[in-house]
């Protein structure tokens, strides 16, 4: 299959006002799961005002926060894909930068020494791209992530040792959320990345953050753990936007990955209750939008 | 918990019969203030002409769109700017400029999410101020409570200029730090911090 650049170029544009404009479902139904337990007064009134502005942002076709982000664009190749690795990264920056220009969205992306906002959303290094490779058959799938600052802000490592054992995970974890208090946005994806090294860590829990309400962890103990987590993090009372309440987070998520016999690394990433995402897929009968 | 509802600018006396968990409706005029405006303001010793005597900023850097200055709703749009998206942003970074803003500004109200830190809580009580609450990523919520960009200033650092925005019925806000050293922050603080040692042993953690 080939895929036409301009298309990839419109999508990169459409993908990213749709990501900020619609939550997926698994999110939308992630609230109504909260509002189902939250005993809080003050959480459940901040709970259905964050699903009130869910309903305003489709009816008035406007951007759920107005945090544009930083655009994370995540392509997967499939099989027999045919196209310029280097062709297809120039086309999402310049649907990025039409995004911003032409509709236009705030760029909240700026040089990190001079801090010049060239209000394109595109900087060095930025978007985001991530290019990775799958089994289908003639699919390209471009997954966009707008992550917002205030949530990106709560991103943590910690090298542990082997002695610390998995009690060091929990720990650090609680500790995270404590730290990040109402900060990141309330209630979150508290993804966290275990094993590998220092940067893979931090990527794995990235992914975590980023993975759809209801999806599991590949690996049987990382999926008891993030079970585990989950309950226990609505157990601080931290609540919606750190004003208390049992809605801390919508779930735990642990991508993992093997590590060193010297090393037990942990990096907690995590995404805002505003929790964006779009994707396109390009298969031999065009493109289709989704989440 | 009273509801309040107040035309900006208010006086001292008005934002000292605020108490946390009261909420809050502000009519008329609110402003815009963020990271990079403040660091100009008060690092880089730059100042704004606008008065903000008694005035609410609002933890901001809104997505806007410009309008030329021919366009037939011109008069709609006086700073040349429409709105698009308006929300706010984490206010814990900007912890130190709340003295400043209060102290050289006359500022009375901060608006944002997340909360601000005991330093705040001290500038509240000495100088006469209050946090409200907004519920983070809810602008398009929020860009219905705003009518128009009246004004902007230092707008070389856009979207990080100072602006100044027509309201109408922008609330219900909530006082989460009042004068009294009332913070809603501070009590889930201690309350968080209390529940640690269940949960980690809750999840086997040894002590």
């Amino acid at each position: 299959m080939n895929v036409d650049l301009q298309a990839v170029e419109d999508a990169a544009k459409a993908l990213y006002i749709r990501a900020l404009k619609v939550l997926p479902p698994d999110i939308k139904d992630g609230f109504a799961r909260l509002q189902q337990h939250e005993s809080g007064a003050t959480a459940q009134s901040l709970l259905g005002t964050m699903v009130r502005n869910i309903a305003v942002a489709e009816q008035t076709d406007n951007l759920l926060c107005q945090d544009t982000g930083i655009p994370i664009y995540n392509v997967t190749l499939g099989r027999g894909v045919r196209i310029d690795g280097f062709e297809l990264q120039q086309a999402i920056r310049r649907g990025c930068a039409r995004a911003t220009r032409e509709y236009p969205l705030r760029s909240s992306v700026v040089h990190p020494l001079t801090r010049k906002n060239e209000h394109t959303s595109c900087g060095i290094g930025v978007p985001v791209i991530h290019i990775d490779f799958s089994d289908a058959a003639d699919t390209l799938t471009i997954e966009m992530i707008p992550k917002g600052s205030g949530s990106e802000n709560g991103s943590f490592l910690r090298m542990a040792i082997p002695a610390e054992g998995v009690d060091a995970i929990k720990t650090f974890v609680i500790d995270c959320v404590l730290a990040a208090g109402g900060k990141t946005c309330p209630p979150t994806i508290v993804g966290v990345g275990l094993g590998g090294t220092s940067d893979l860590v931090v990527a794995l829990a990235k992914r975590a953050a980023t993975r759809p309400l209801g999806s599991v962890c590949s690996d049987a103990e990382g999926a008891a753990l993030e079970r585990r987590l989950s309950e226990a993090v609505n157990q601080l009372g931290v609540g919606p936007q750190g004003l208390g309440g049992d809605s801390t987070a919508f779930a735990v998520h642990i991508e993992l990955a093997a590590t060193h016999i010297t090393m037990n690394p942990i990096a907690v990433n995590m995404q805002c209750h505003s929790a964006r995402r779009a994707r396109a897929t390009f298969t031999p009968a065009g493109v289709e939008y989704g989440f | 918990m009273a509801h309040h509802v107040l035309e900006m600018p208010v006086t001292e006396a008005q934002v000292r019969a605020l108490r946390i968990n009261d909420t809050v409706t502000l009519q008329r005029t609110l402003y815009g203030i963020r990271d990079a405006t403040q660091i100009h303001m008060f690092d880089r010793g730059r100042r704004t002409r606008f008065d903000l005597q008694g005035h609410a900023v609002i933890h901001t850097a809104p997505n806007v769109r410009k309008v030329p200055l021919d366009a037939d709703d011109r008069a709609e749009h006086p700073a040349g700017y429409a709105p698009v998206c308006i929300g706010t942003t984490t206010s814990d970074r900007m912890e130190r400029f709340t003295r400043p803003l209060m102290e050289r500004e006359g500022v009375r109200m901060i608006i944002g999410k997340g909360g601000l830190r005991d330093g705040s809580s001290q500038a509240f009580a000495e100088l006469g101020g209050v946090y409200l609450a907004i519920v983070g990523g809810t602008a398009a919520l929020e860009t219905t409570w705003i009518e128009r960009i009246e004004d902007v200033d230092l707008d070389d650092l856009n979207p990080e200029s100072l602006w100044r925005f027509a309201i109408r019925d922008f609330g219900p806000l909530l006082v989460a730090m009042d004068s009294h050293g009332g913070s809603l922050y501070r009590t889930v603080q201690a309350d968080t911090a209390a529940r640690r040692a269940q949960v980690l042993a809750s999840l086997g953690v040894k002590a």
